[in-house]
């Protein structure tokens, strides 16, 4: 891997945001809306039903924040490649001495970073707002936050591999990607509440272990140990996955022209 | 690193290129060559392919068949290595519009790892006279303006090899002849070969050593301006280009030949 390479393609991203700070809102303002929805549901639902739903609302921001790692990082990756489509840079990004291997380098880099804003973001305004305090994760936190990365940067790739196959039509996979699998990632509920068949889906996908060992975590302290190597095997797998498709379809691209057409769309 | 080639050999080496979509050849067996130091003219009417094999000499199109060779190594293989010693600009491409002129170089000189990299970003807008630019957002400039940004970028590392897809197609002729003379004298300094197309006869006609003239997908005559407009029996190469254009459909009867098949 060439650094300086992938340090150049960091840094190409990042001068976007000193050009228009502007930019800087979309990072905050769609986890802020879902923190405040989310918790102040929860918080009113708290208040106005008897039982055990006190525990609950620690549940769902916890959900929210992790979400958002998961989100954050696919973004990272898909809209790295998006950029350069919208501003008809693509050909001369392609025709640099840049290996796919230090491409994506530079999209998970981005990946991070914006995870990073938004979790820090979110994790302050919970503790502000719920006193919800993501430290209550414990040592849980980095394993949990690493899984959802690196499932974030997979599903990335799938959507950036499907965007080049199909073509500037096909951008809003970008978006969209993530959220075809929210229903069966138990991110707010239990895979148990799932019917069978949405069930199996659910245990194929690394995020879920996640976030049913997030509500482990928060109402007994600890997690499954053979969850957690299973969601990071599943991830590996993903990831493994996502990255022989991204490169076939990335030769299929240079040998039907996809790169050229897109320069010209 | 891979050892310089020797002078003598080509610096670009396309041996039977053929690119097909489909039933469709874009480029059909061509093979030419370009040497240290030269100025080579691709010609051919839209669709004759010439971004095709620009885009294939760039890797960012596989060839159907056929081999490339760039600085004496097989581009499929070693195309990172290659690159890094090439460039190009395209009228076809942009540099990022959101970002200002200084970022744009920076980041594409780190990219080729250009070293000293502040004072090349002002040796290359200097020489295309754009350095009050420099804090200017891309998107801003004027069609013109643009261009020679985007020449600049092609010239931050100093390329052995530089690949110019229509430099001055959009620009009025003040511009285009300030450009012409940045190509010529970049080859008189530092001995780049350049490989040029242009739909403007008079760029290729005053900066050109020799030319490949391409029709639907195949290389029509190699051979210097001169040689190319009495081959044709013609007055001026802009008539054999009109000429060979208005051939349309209909296969042209001249035969590929090179200069001194004669």
């Amino acid at each position: 891997m060439n650094f300086r390479v992938i340090q150049a393609l960091v840094m190409r991203y990042l001068y976007l945001y000193t050009r228009a700070p502007v930019r800087g809102i979309e990072l905050v303002f769609w986890p802020m809306v879902n923190l405040l929805v989310w918790g102040y549901l929860t918080q009113y639902l708290q208040k106005n039903m008897a039982g055990d739903f006190p525990g609950q609302i620690t549940y769902l921001i916890g959900a929210v924040i992790l979400w958002d790692v998961l989100f954050r990082a696919q973004q990272g990756v898909a809209i790295f490649f998006l950029e350069d489509v919208w501003t008809r840079n693509l050909l001369n990004v392609f025709a640099a001495p840049v290996t796919t291997r230090d491409y994506l380098a530079a999209t998970y880099t981005i990946g991070l970073l914006r995870a990073l804003v938004t979790t820090t973001l979110l994790g302050v305004l919970s503790w502000v707002l719920y006193s919800f305090n993501v430290f209550s994760l414990h040592g849980y936190l980095l394993p949990f936050a690493l899984n959802l990365l690196v499932f974030g940067w997979a599903l990335g790739m799938i959507s950036t591999a499907l965007i080049v196959r199909w073509g500037p039509a096909a951008e809003t996979l970008a978006w969209a990607v993530p959220f075809f699998i929210q229903p069966f990632a138990a991110v707010f509920f239990p895979m148990s509440e799932l019917p069978a068949v949405f069930r199996a889906f659910s245990m194929a996908l690394p995020c879920s272990y996640v976030f049913e060992g997030m509500r482990e975590v928060l109402r007994s302290g600890s997690v499954s140990t053979r969850d957690l190597l299973l969601a990071t095997g599943l991830n590996l797998v993903y990831l493994a996955a996502a990255g022989v498709l991204f490169v076939r379809v990335m030769r299929t691209a240079r040998r039907k022209g996809l790169l050229t057409k897109f320069a010209t769309q | 690193m891979f050892a310089a080639f020797a002078m003598s050999d080509s610096v670009l080496l396309a041996r039977d290129l053929t690119k097909r979509f489909g039933d469709f050849a874009a480029v059909n067996g061509v093979s030419f060559e370009i040497r240290p130091g030269e100025i080579l003219g691709l010609l051919g009417a839209n669709g004759a392919g010439k971004t095709t094999a620009i885009n294939m000499m760039l890797g960012l199109l596989l060839p159907t068949s056929g081999t490339i060779e760039i600085f004496g190594r097989d581009l499929a293989k070693h195309r990172v290595e290659i690159l890094r010693r090439m460039n190009f600009c395209s009228t076809y491409t942009n540099l990022p519009g959101n970002l200002y002129v200084w970022q744009v170089l920076t980041v594409f000189g780190r990219l080729y790892e250009v070293p000293d990299l502040k004072r090349r970003i002002d040796e290359v807008l200097g020489l295309l006279e754009i350095g009050h630019l420099k804090k200017r957002v891309t998107g801003h400039l004027s069609a013109g303006e643009s261009t020679r940004l985007n020449l600049c970028k092609a010239l931050l590392n100093r390329p052995e090899l530089l690949l110019l897809d229509e430099p001055t197609a959009s620009l009025d002729p003040d511009i285009a002849d300030k450009v012409r003379k940045v190509v010529s004298r970049v080859r008189e300094e530092s001995g780049a070969a350049i490989l040029y197309t242009s739909h403007n006869m008079r760029d290729v006609e005053e900066i050109c050593d020799r030319v490949v003239f391409l029709h639907r997908g195949k290389v029509l005559f190699t051979g210097t301006p001169a040689e190319i407009v009495r081959h044709f029996e013609e007055d001026s190469l802009e008539n054999v280009f009109i000429r060979v254009a208005r051939s349309g459909d209909v296969e042209f009867t001249g035969e590929t030949r090179k200069a001194g098949d004669e």
